[in-house]
């Protein structure tokens, strides 16, 4: 599968004062186009900071990072809104919404960020709120919406502009077991039907059956990476075995 | 475009309402003293510029209208005699003693002038006429004095400095910039109002003729008549206007209060849209994580400012616009004239703009990762 993110010996160190706290230390990690990617780790463990690395908000302090093809470890802080406007879209645990703001005029929003205003601006925010199930609220504001409607704004306004990559940080925190699940079953169908690159961090271990991978992060670094969509091995059926079978001595092959 | 900036503004009702009061006074205080600035300076050169004359002819180093020593009437000669003189008329603008029916007395400030031309004449007669000044003991008034002078008709008799002055007329709106009403009045009758000799002169009037250049009559005139300044009533204007309003001071005053009044709006439209900007500041943050570029973060936060002129400058040039109607009834002259009012409204904007500031460089400080704290 192609690699929408590459990080590469990413180091991520904050200093305050005679204080060095190293958030992240010489991780590696590709996110992959069409696959739902979980972070999971306890909390400090550094999942959101190398959310925040991988999805231009946050500079490593040392160690590469390429996004869509792009070297991004060269580029100026003013460049980096312009690589997230184009490659990236967030969600956000607090769902973060212009509570100002309707349903529709959220995901407007992120569609005049990217060039599409008027009656362009408005179809297409239909159109995304209609992928995640949520036409029938454009014109609600988030204070009359439910958690888990708030969440899939949230979404419908991070998918504006069809990016290729999707970092979401804790997104069903705020929600219940039940609607975070269907959150999360509608990005994972975000990331295979539409070949995108999705990254949840969570802690919820409960929802991690849904993921493609999942990478655990503590003290900095990766500890395992486990692949949930790579075939088991072969089941062993039953072999009816005789009493001389038992008595074997030699491994015989399955 | 969402109207982010707009719903962010309406919000919050309460503030929204400190913020248009803050620039509603700042916007009155500001109409308030540049007009009164406005209207001072208008006032103080009044009779220079609505003489009709090119040219004054004054004592030496006078330094406004209200010093002009006397001098010899045969100066009068000199000055018609200048090639370039079309014609010249004597002119007195002194103080002298009222007494009001009561008995009281008031300071005023007779203007003598030749009631056969125009130079020097009084303007806005809403009632008599220059030509029922050369009737007896004449007087013109201005209604605004009428009760300050005891005035309650026309034809009324009184004393000055012991002659007689009968009101044959008034005019609107003429103000003495001192607290003297004018009296305007033949020459003559101002010579005895005054207590001037037959043979002198406070000024003399000039007018040129068609297609002479004024500096060049300045010019013939200084160089034949002598010890006394010669001014174009463009100059003698200035010199008045410039003694009362930064000499004395009167001037600066009113414009530090007019300036008191911008900072006083600056600091409330600052506290108020900073204070707007930090409850929406996670909304900022948002924006920037997604990728909007500060310019576009800027933009919101002066579409704020810009509404809040907008809306605070409609609310304060009413309000301005009562105050300037009821002063003009009383005493004071505050003047409004269209072009200070666009002046006023550009100073609103970049009031608030300046305003717009604190908050503007709050959010470029603005870290987009804080979206990810809870």
């Amino acid at each position: 599968m192609e690699v929408a993110v590459r990080v590469r010996g990413v180091t991520k160190t904050y200093a305050e004062r005679a204080a060095r706290v190293t958030a992240l230390e010489g991780v590696d990690l590709d996110l992959h186009k069409g696959e739902l990617l979980f972070l999971m780790g306890p909390s400090g463990s550094g999942k959101t900071t190398l959310l925040s690395i991988m999805g231009c908000i946050l500079r490593a302090t040392s160690g590469s990072l390429q996004v869509a093809g792009q070297e991004i470890t060269g580029l100026s802080e003013r460049e980096l809104p312009r690589v997230r406007l184009s490659h990236i879209g967030f969600v956000f645990q607090a769902f973060n919404l212009f509570p100002t703001l309707t349903a529709v005029e959220n995901v407007e929003v992120a569609l005049e960020l990217k060039g599409i205003r008027g009656a362009l601006a408005r179809r297409q925010a239909l159109s995304l709120l209609e992928q995640v199930h949520l036409d029938d609220k454009a014109s609600a504001f988030p204070a009359d919406l439910s958690g888990g409607q708030k969440q899939r704004v949230a979404l419908a306004r991070a998918l504006a502009g069809n990016p290729e990559i999707l970092l979401a940080d804790e997104p069903t925190a705020a929600l219940d077991s039940h609607t975070g699940r269907s959150v999360l079953e509608l990005m994972r169908q975000l990331a295979h039907d539409h070949n995108r690159a999705v990254a949840v961090v969570t802690h919820d271990s409960r929802i991690a059956d849904l993921g493609d991978r999942v990478v655990r992060i503590e003290d900095g670094t990766i500890s395992s990476v486990r692949n949930l969509r790579q075939p088991e091995p072969a089941l062993v059926h039953s072999i009816p075995l005789s009493h001389s079978d038992l008595q074997t001595t030699t491994a015989r092959p399955l | 475009m969402p109207p982010l900036a707009r719903r962010n503004l309406f919000h919050d009702k309460i503030r929204l309402a400190v913020t248009l009061t803050g620039i509603t006074f700042a916007v009155v205080l500001v109409v308030v003293e540049l007009g009164l600035f406005l209207g001072f300076t208008t006032t103080t050169s009044g009779l220079i510029d609505h003489s009709q004359a090119d040219l004054w002819v004054a004592s030496r180093h006078i330094p406004y209208i209200e010093q002009g020593a006397l001098f010899s009437e045969r100066k009068l000669y000199q000055v018609r005699a200048t090639p370039g003189v079309a014609s010249a008329e004597k002119y007195i603008a002194r103080f002298a003693n009222w007494k009001r029916p009561d008995g009281g007395h008031e300071s005023v400030q007779v203007v003598g002038f030749n009631t056969d031309q125009t130079m020097g004449g009084p303007w806005n007669i809403v009632s008599g006429s220059v030509a029922d000044l050369k009737t007896p003991d004449a007087i013109l008034v201005d209604d605004l004095y009428w009760k300050k002078l005891g005035i309650t008709h026309l034809g009324q008799v009184f004393e000055m400095n012991g002659y007689r002055a009968r009101v044959v007329g008034t005019t609107h709106g003429i103000r003495s910039f001192t607290t003297s009403p004018y009296i305007f009045t033949t020459f003559k009758n101002a010579q005895n109002y005054t207590n001037l000799r037959e043979d002198q002169t406070q000024f003399i009037l000039v007018r040129s003729q068609p297609g002479v250049s004024l500096q060049q009559l300045q010019s013939n005139l200084e160089s034949r008549v002598h010890d006394v300044d010669i001014l174009t009533t463009a100059q003698f204007s200035s010199m008045t206007r410039f003694y009362w309003m930064f000499t004395t001071g009167a001037g600066v005053a009113v414009l530090l209060a007019a300036l008191l009044g911008l900072v006083v709006g600056i600091v409330v439209v600052t506290q108020t849209i900073y204070a707007t900007t930090m409850d929406h500041l996670r909304e900022y943050g948002t924006l920037k994580a997604i990728g909007a570029p500060n310019s576009y973060v800027y933009r919101v936060i002066l579409q704020q400012a810009g509404m809040s002129a907008v809306l605070g400058y409609a609310l304060g040039i009413t309000v301005s616009l009562f105050v300037v109607h009821g002063a003009q009834q009383g005493g004071a002259s505050i003047l409004l004239p269209w072009p200070m009012a666009v002046l006023i409204f550009g100073l609103t904007l970049l009031m608030c703009t300046i305003a717009a500031a604190v908050s503007i460089n709050k959010v470029t400080q603005l870290d987009p990762a804080m979206v990810f704290k809870g």
